[in-house]
């Protein structure tokens, strides 16, 4: 086994292994930011890697020159992607995963403070008391 | 190239494959636009990555191509329905 097998392997077990864990985030994360951030971090790493191990695996030649704009595309178009997915859904009041009084998570609107402050009930809810 | 990195690598397209099959649970079931919008993008990203290991594997550089323009045309989608939902959702 040469070395260029070794971190082709290296970088391929790398790359399913990210893949599975934005699978994983995106279906057991609470919310939809929460499931944005898990996915479009870990599928960008996955890949990330899984053009690295291309890239070595291909060795010196012209198309490595492709494989590094792709490369280069996803890392530019992954995130933007996914910060107008979650600025639609913020925009939208996709709800908010947050913490309830007895520990429990809960549902909430994303603007609930914004909400807040135009009606001008200070916390009604008890929400906001500090100690 | 060697035999067994290019086994690996069709072996992980095999398994990429499978994760975006299950992500496919996340776009049947929502609960909000935005979420099946993010489960899209996910399948979208892995047939990348299944192409790249297909061109690869198989030892085809001209695939590379295919994954570049897929690249690209999945993050107009992605862009372009979330746009659309944004102004939809602002007709309040």
């Amino acid at each position: 086994m040469t070395v260029q097998t070794a971190v082709v392997i290296g970088l391929t077990v790398a790359a399913v292994f990210f893949t599975f864990v934005g699978a994983v985030g995106l279906l057991r994360l609470p919310d939809i930011y929460t499931r944005a951030h898990a996915a479009a971090k870990a599928d960008t790493l996955g890949a990330g890697f899984a053009v690295a191990a291309a890239a070595v695996h291909f060795g010196v030649q012209y198309v490595v020159v492709k494989v590094l704009l792709l490369l280069v595309f996803i890392y530019i178009t992954n995130p933007t992607a996914s910060h107008a997915i979650s600025r639609a859904a913020y925009l939208q009041d996709a709800p908010v995963w947050s913490r309830a009084e007895d520990g429990s998570g809960e549902l909430i609107s994303p603007r609930a403070d914004e909400h807040r402050a135009e009606t001008g009930v200070q916390s009604a809810d008890g929400g906001e008391t500090e100690p | 190239m060697s035999e067994l990195a290019e086994t690996v690598m069709l072996g992980a397209a095999g398994l990429v494959i499978l994760m975006a099959l299950v992500v496919f649970y996340r776009v049947a079931t929502g609960p909000t636009t935005q979420d099946r919008l993010i489960g899209v993008n996910v399948i979208g990203t892995s047939t990348v990555i299944v192409i790249v290991f297909i061109a690869a594997g198989l030892g085809r550089p001209e695939y590379i191509d295919i994954a570049l323009v897929y690249a690209l045309l999945n993050f107009l989608l992605s862009l372009a329905i979330a746009r659309f939902t944004y102004h939809e959702g602002r007709v309040e």
